[in-house]
């Protein structure tokens, strides 16, 4: 069998079901072979879309997704979705063409060094160079791709190795001497963090994206539960505790809540679990849980102090990690009463400090349009954000109730994300409701994946938050220079989305009343296929609360008007 | 303070530059990196000087340990190891201070190499100090040029 062949047979018992990709010169050879493999295919308009499908279908189902793509310019258009999918930690396996053997590093004819521009936004990369390790690593590409702390990894095959004649053997198992990711760890540590915990009175649970990846979830529910701790998530976290759970303070950070961020302030041990304590968490480092101890329960050890200086660390696979504690603490004399002051000093901040804004009868506010969305959808489905005011006010105004259906990009904050990764959850789950809410800055970055969306016809609902502007850099601008708006306003070059949306063979509504805002969504839900809502929001709002970059959790600009 | 790392790797195309590139992007100094293979084929030492505190020192070993072709790290700056580093230099040396910098290469149990008119080439092993000490003593001679590798490092054996 040829290189190519062998690679689509590799994908065939990995179990791929889909793939995204664009052809090119050098991958002829392998979409020839894919030709007559049932994996299904996905044509995406760019290679960006490529990569985001796959990153969106691995967030929405945990499996590895796969993108094709060729040599030179199709493997570069991949960057941003393989950065992305590298900051959130999302399984991918990316293959891209390469020029011949004999002409690579001549410059040839599209050819770029895709291993090395690729090296520190995976989590690995090979260039194959002798066909007869095509099966070996692709085996351990999917393994890496998806064990320990989930990674992109790309594959980079010379043209030749394709068109390469193999003996194909796909192997059992993975040999890998410098990579062996571990699922249990120490008990003893676990042990240590039992202790802390059994004497703490004021515990704080903060959770990250790692909880969702590592499936653990209800562990993490019934840990809270049991023993009456209050949760804070990341962005990345949103999902994996009901947003509306008595437990639950909502996101923490720069645009968390008011509960969430005094809970830091005022806790006496701060539980970080699978989370990183990214700056848009924490703010001023050193300001950060002042009076607490901090314990760190994370599968990456280099996260462990990477950061925040940690008391308590506990390395290994949350779902080994979180059941393990709980059966340690369950060898405690644990008195829950010991938190209910803090329970309700929290439940008060809850209550005194509720995420709010200055409601309008005229204009929409895009706050608004995120709980018409979530209200008229009954929470259902999953809902995919591009990056800005609107991603922030989708965590902020959205309830989630399960995990794995808030697809953001988090890390990376990549505009453009959204549309592609959208086609990537719908496919990954064509009978559920798919929402997009993007802003009309983000929409444009990957504005031809609707040409995707109409082929194949997948309703996806997109909802733009348009102001005309790009809202966070102006929010920036209003609030720490001046008012200086700076080449943030799109001004009489205000594109139609409508009509966009018609063009490519979508429905287009638009709504300018909060009355049209209501029936715009009610319409749209009720169409079976896609549909671009183009939603014309109040332009000067502003994400609040807010900690400004680099103060503490407990410098917010609190919230409009109650 | 400097730490001395010996890291053994898969060798592997692109393991220097994975290893190069993670330093470079994550804001660790690079002091000395010496690589080469070991009795076996397959795998390479790296013997890395690398100037921080203990939790720099911490977070680069993980972060390296990630890289999937990095087998293992071991600090050794506070073991008991051994560590050399060679040098070449070129000295100026003309008939009249000809036999005086043999004499003071003899003491440092270095070797001539290469001999001209008007310069000496001279090899010479050491720890970093007696390299240090080396290069002060045959300054006010003029060294014309002079090329030193990296720490090599190894434990002592037990």
């Amino acid at each position: 069998m040829t290189g190519a062949q062998a690679v689509v047979a590799c994908l065939e018992k990995e179990g791929v079901e889909l793939i995204f990709g664009y052809p090119g010169g050098v991958v002829l050879p392998l979409y020839d072979a894919l030709y007559d493999s049932s994996i299904r295919h996905v044509l995406t308009r760019h290679e960006q879309g490529a990569a985001h499908g796959a990153d969106g279908y691995a967030r929405a189902t945990g499996k590895v997704g796969v993108c094709f793509a060729t040599s030179g310019p199709g493997a570069t258009n991949l960057i941003t979705g393989i950065a992305t999918a590298n900051m959130d930690s999302v399984p991918m396996v990316c293959i891209t063409g390469q020029v011949v053997m004999p002409v690579i590093g001549k410059d040839s004819f599209q050819e770029a060094d895709i291993t090395g521009i690729t090296a520190p936004i995976t989590k690995h990369n090979y260039l194959v160079k002798n066909p007869a390790d095509l099966p070996r690593i692709l085996k351990e590409a999917f393994y890496i791709a998806r064990t320990g702390r989930p990674g992109p990894v790309v594959v980079d095959i010379p043209k030749d190795i394709f068109t390469a004649t193999i003996d194909f053997v796909y192997p059992e198992e993975v040999k890998l001497r410098g990579y062996k990711p571990l699922f249990a760890g120490q008990a003893e540590q676990v042990d240590a963090l039992a202790e802390a915990l059994s004497k703490a009175s004021k515990p704080l649970l903060f959770i990250g994206g790692g909880v969702i990846s590592a499936g653990a979830s209800a562990d993490l529910v019934r840990l809270a539960e049991t023993y009456e701790i209050p949760v804070i998530s990341s962005l990345m976290a949103l999902g994996a505790m009901p947003t509306d759970h008595r437990l639950h303070l909502g996101m923490v950070g720069m645009h968390g809540t008011v509960a969430a961020n005094l809970a830091v302030m005022n806790c006496d041990l701060l539980i970080g679990v699978g989370a990183r304590f990214d700056d848009r968490v924490t703010g001023k480092i050193t300001h950060f849980a002042p009076n607490a101890r901090i314990a760190h329960l994370d599968i990456d050890p280099a996260e462990i102090d990477k950061n925040v200086r940690t008391h308590l660390r506990v390395i290994g696979d949350l779902a080994w990690s979180l059941p393990t504690l709980q059966q340690s603490l369950a060898r405690y004399d644990f008195v829950v009463e010991k938190h209910t002051a803090w329970l309700n000093q929290v439940v008060q901040w809850q209550t005194d400090s509720p995420l709010t804004y200055q409601a309008s009868e005229t204009v929409i506010k895009p706050q608004l349009v995120i709980q018409e969305l979530n209200r008229l959808s009954e929470g259902r489905g999953l809902v995919v954000t591009d990056v800005g005011q609107h991603q922030m006010w989708t965590a902020q105004y959205h309830r989630f109730s399960r995990p794995r259906t808030l697809l953001t990009s988090g890390g990376l904050g990549t505009m453009g994300f959204g549309l592609p990764a959208a086609i990537g959850a719908q496919l990954a789950f064509p009978d559920e409701l798919v929402t997009l809410i993007s802003g009309d800055g983000s929409i444009m970055m990957n504005i031809q994946e609707l040409a995707t969306i109409v082929e194949h016809q997948l309703p996806i609902k997109v909802a733009i938050l348009n102001n005309n502007a790009l809202g966070m850099v102006q929010q920036w601008q209003r609030m720490f220079f001046n008012q200086r708006y700076s080449h943030s306003s799109f001004g009489v070059g205000a594109s139609d989305y409508v009509k966009i949306a018609e063009a490519f063979g979508a429905t287009g509504l638009r709504a300018t009343t909060p009355g049209e805002l209501t029936e715009v969504i009610t319409q749209a839900l009720a169409i079976n296929g896609p549909v671009v809502m183009d939603i014309h929001v109040c332009a000067e709002e502003n994400v609040l609360p807010m900690v400004p970059a680099g103060a503490s959790l407990d410098q917010m600009i609190e919230g409009g008007v109650g | 303070m400097r730490h001395t790392l010996s890291v053994t790797v898969e060798n592997k195309p692109g393991i220097l530059t994975r290893v190069a590139g993670l330093f470079a992007r994550r804001g660790y100094n690079i002091e000395s990196l010496v690589v080469a293979e070991t009795e076996n084929p397959q795998i390479s030492r790296m013997t890395i000087v690398v100037d921080g505190d203990g939790r720099i020192i911490e977070q680069v070993s993980k972060q390296l340990h990630k890289l999937i072709n990095v087998l293992k790290i071991q600090d050794i700056t506070h073991e008991e190891a051994v560590h050399r580093e060679l040098i070449l230099l070129r000295v100026n040396a003309d008939a009249t201070n000809r036999t005086e910098i043999l004499q003071v290469a003899e003491v440092f149990r270095a070797r001539i190499v290469d001999m001209s008119r008007a310069s000496v080439t001279i090899e010479a092993t050491g720890d970093t100090s007696k390299i240090e000490a080396i290069l002060t003593t045959f300054r006010p001679y003029g060294i014309k040029e002079f090329a030193r590798t990296g720490r090599l490092s190894m434990m002592r054996g037990k």
